[in-house]
């Protein structure tokens, strides 16, 4: 029995349904993560740089099109129908994906895809001479997400990244600080020093990002030729055919794709598209919202296995890890339209300063905001702070391929947060929010607020203000406050009416 | 017409010379313009800040004071609050299973305007100098704030009145389209960031050597120009006084009366022969700079509404030492 597609389930409310695991929870709140991040100059640099480069080339190639904004439409109306109809889609894509002679298995949540993956590979893998397995893997968001490479290391199982960014990461044992460019926060200077270290082969290495290339290139050639096992993630699954897709730039996916005996993919269960013909809006939404080329490298499809050509043991591991629980939210479940294009962290001015790290979550930027807390579920699980991570200035929502509405779901998490009332004891900033209410709820109260202005304008000699105490000690710690005006404008207001009946009266 | 001024609640309290700026125009086209007494806030900051239950008593108390016969439409002199009429408090009211005040609230909103948005849609203004005798004859820079930019989509019409004003000497704002940090109280529940957002922002205003920031939006000109005001006086406004993008030079110049005046500038992203260390930077905190044109330098976040309502007659008065722009009378 599987739960999938869980908002056909009414009995269950959201909160019993359970959260994801894994590498999507903040190990320390945001406030406290970003701190060490903004006062790395080198870092701010880096992602400053590659942030403004992509962001220029994006908008150049969006502008390109005059159908832009009706393709955004079309590719959020196919998601919205596949979330709206995800328990038929999944079936449909189960039976056609089986009748092409692939294997699904499903995965409630991190541990369970852990363990499947990890028998598979027992099964189709050899043990080497060292006592261990190897498997190469093409970059998957879903096995970071769930660990995989933690947990098979553990197991006696070395997985080799093969996409040039993700092996930067892992052989710098870093992790990801975007989606799309993992190492954005790495330079070349950086990434040289790494190779020469890690690659044993690597030699005498310059800075050139060619030199660099090549590097890796001759490291894993070796790998694909001998490596009997791939794992890989997938851009699309397409429930109408069973047909799984990817899509890169550098063709070291291809090469897992195709090179070895067994292919593992691990999909999240939300990444289905009704047709094959879907790909037309969707192949050109993808690479102009990410790298900002109007058509990507390398784009591979596989459908089951063909005799004699590919992989002949063909496994995809559906994953949930918390998407029926991010589902059953009505007001948070576009996140699961995201087709992970990263164009929202490359325009976030708060990604921008703090880099992906400081989220906490394999998922960063604008939408690991949202959907880290959706998929563990911001109560019981943490991630309360990532929804505060925001200043709402809505630049995510413009550029979203798929027309998530991030800063709306961000006020939405922020009221769930509310609700969820994590810190008891109210903090001065509830106190004031309390406070403000009480007084703004009505138009008098606000009035003889405000007639104790003419005594705050004395008190603070007409002068501006350098500091102020507890909690607004955060605003002045950056910040001047203007000198504050003797009357309020409510007060100048009800004197210039008095003025005039006197006039009136006087005539 | 009738208007009601929807003066929110920072212009109130803090910024009552926007509001008085908002009137004049008004009344300048010939409307009558009306305060509803009632009025206190949008609810912007409890919504923003996720306290839906807070936030209703403050939309129901916008509503009162707003649904009313006795007026045309509403104008406010705030995009961010107008945005949040439309936007978010008939979402909050639903939230709350308060569907009545909902569609009150929408219907509020769909007649209150954000005071540009009224200017150009509204009453036909393309030309403020033709239209409204605006006159500044100084050197400005713009910031779209967010909301104005992206919630109600203003595109050009707060900069191409500004523009129109007579004498001013507009300079486009690098990044202008990047958010400032306020965020409401993002401010203060993430403030590192926020003041890292300031100080690129304050750094690309002063590089822009205007006299003046303006923009459609007390509360981000509250934040701008407090960190306008705290990076002359220290050098920084976050925390990081040696950020090498930034190098300031100090150039002396005379003004009309023969006064000698050190002028503080900022150049991003100059040689670095030109980096003068942060003991070099800019005048002693307890001697400001200034313009030739008296503003301090890089301190004036001046509202829009400001700028568009002062005239020859009656202009943005620049008093003597030490004080602030100053705005004109109510008539
Ligand atoms: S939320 Fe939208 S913009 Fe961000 S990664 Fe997903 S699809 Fe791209």
């Amino acid at each position: 029995m599987t739960f999938l597609g869980m908002p056909l389930l009414p009995s269950k409310r959201r909160s019993d349904l359970p959260g994801g695991q894994g590498n999507i929870i903040e190990a320390e709140a945001f406030p406290e993560a970003s701190h060490e991040h903004l006062s790395n100059q080198q870092l701010r640099n880096n992602i400053g740089h590659a942030t403004s480069t992509i962001r220029s080339k994006r908008a150049e190639v969006v502008s390109e099109l005059d159908d832009w904004e009706a393709l955004r439409d079309a590719g959020e109306a196919t998601k919205n129908e596949v979330m709206a109809n995800l328990p038929e889609y999944l079936a449909q894509f189960e039976e056609a994906f089986t009748a092409a002679g692939g294997i699904i298995h499903w995965a409630r949540d991190a541990d369970e895809a852990n363990a499947i993956v990890t028998e598979l590979i027992e099964d189709n893998a050899p043990m080497l001479e060292t006592g261990r397995r190897e498997v190469i893997k093409v970059k998957s968001m879903a096995t970071q997400e769930i660990g995989l490479n933690e947990h098979l290391e553990a197991e006696g199982i070395d997985a080799f990244e093969t996409d040039l960014a993700e092996l930067i990461v892992q052989l710098g044992e870093d992790k990801p600080s975007h989606i799309l460019v993992p190492a954005i926060h790495r330079n070349r200077d950086e990434i040289r020093e790494i190779f020469m270290d890690k690659m044993p082969d690597a030699g005498e290495l310059t800075n050139e990002p060619a030199v660099l290339a090549e590097a890796a290139r001759r490291h894993l050639r070796h790998k694909f030729l001998t490596t009997k096992v791939a794992i890989s993630g997938a851009n699309f699954g397409i429930a109408e055919t069973g047909t799984l897709g990817v899509v890169e730039s550098e063709g070291n996916g291809r090469m897992c794709l195709t090179l070895p005996e067994t292919l593992i993919t691990v999909m999240g269960i939300e990444k289905l598209l009704p047709k094959f013909a879907d790909l037309e809006v969707f192949l050109q939404l993808l690479p102009r919202s990410s790298t900002g080329e109007r058509m990507n490298p390398y784009t591979s499809f596989w459908t089951g296995k063909s005799e004699g050509d590919g992989p002949q043991n063909v496994h995809l591991v559906l994953l949930d890890n918390g998407r029926t629980r991010a589902l059953a939210d009505e007001h948070g479940r576009t996140a699961l339209n995201c087709i992970r294009c990263s164009a929202c962290m490359n325009v976030c001015p708060v990604y921008e300063r703090t880099g992906g790290h400081a989220y906490g979550s394999t998922y960063p930027g604008p939408i690991g905001a949202i959907l880290s807390p959706l998929l563990t579920g911001v109560q019981e699980q943490g991630n309360g702070s990532l929804p505060y991570a925001s200043s709402l200035c809505g630049a995510c929502y413009d550029v979203c391929p798929v027309k998530i509405n991030i800063p709306e779901i961000l006020v939405h998490l922020r009221g769930e947060d509310v609700k969820a009332n994590h810190s008891p004891v109210s903090s001065q900033l509830d106190t004031a929010l309390t406070g403000a209410s009480w007084m703004m709820g009505d138009g008098k109260r606000m009035a003889a607020a405000e007639r104790g202005l003419p005594l705050a304008h004395k008190v603070t000699s007409g002068e501006q203000i350098n500091a102020l105490p507890g909690i607004a000690s955060a605003w002045t710690s950056s910040r001047d406050i203007p000198a504050l005006p003797e009357k309020s404008f409510r007060q100048l207001w009800a004197e210039e009416e008095a003025n005039d009946r006197d006039e009136e009266g006087q005539r | 017409m009738r208007i009601a001024l929807f003066a929110t609640c920072i212009v109130d309290a803090m910024y009552p010379e926007v509001a008085q700026a908002t009137v004049r125009i008004l009344r300048r086209l010939g409307h009558e313009v009306i305060f509803p007494e009632g009025q206190s806030c949008c609810g912007q900051m409890h919504i923003n800040s996720g306290k839906f239950a807070q936030a209703e008593p403050v939309i129901a108390n916008h509503v009162r004071a707003f649904t009313s016969t006795e007026w045309d439409v509403a104008v406010a002199p705030s995009a961010s609050c107008v945005a949040s009429l439309g936007h978010q408090q008939p979402m909050v009211a639903t939230r709350m299973g308060n569907d009545a005040l909902a569609s009150e609230a929408a219907e509020v909103a769909e007649r209150t305007y954000e005071l540009t948005q009224f200017l150009t849609d509204v009453q036909g203004v393309t030309d403020a100098a033709a239209d409204l005798g605006s006159y500044f004859p100084h050197r400005v820079t713009y910031h779209p704030s967010c909301h104005g930019m992206r919630l109600l989509r203003l595109g050009d019409r707060q900069s191409s009145l500004v523009r129109s004003v007579e004498g001013i000497d507009f300079v486009e704002l690098p990044l202008a389209d990047s958010c400032c940090g306020f965020g409401g109280t993002f401010s203060v529940k993430n403030p590192e960031v926020s003041s890292a957002m300031l100080a690129d922002k304050v750094r690309t205003i002063q590089a822009t050597e205007a006299d003046v920031c303006t923009g459609g939006d007390a509360s981000c000109l509250l934040h701008i120009g407090g960190g306008m005001s705290r990076f002359e006086r220290t050098g920084s406004c976050d925390g990081a006084p040696d950020v090498t993008a930034v190098h300031v030079k100090e150039t002396s110049s005379t003004d009309e009366r023969g006064h000698t005046t050190e002028t503080l500038t900022t150049v991003v992203g100059a040689d670095d022969d030109d980096h003068l260390t942060p003991g070099h930077r800019g005048t002693s905190p307890a001697e400001p700079s200034r313009t030739q044109s008296g503003f301090r330098v890089g301190q004036a976040a001046v509202h829009l509404a400001r700028i568009l309502a002062s005239t020859k007659e009656d202009p943005l008065r620049v008093p003597s030492e030490g004080a602030e722009v100053s705005g004109g009378s109510l008539r």
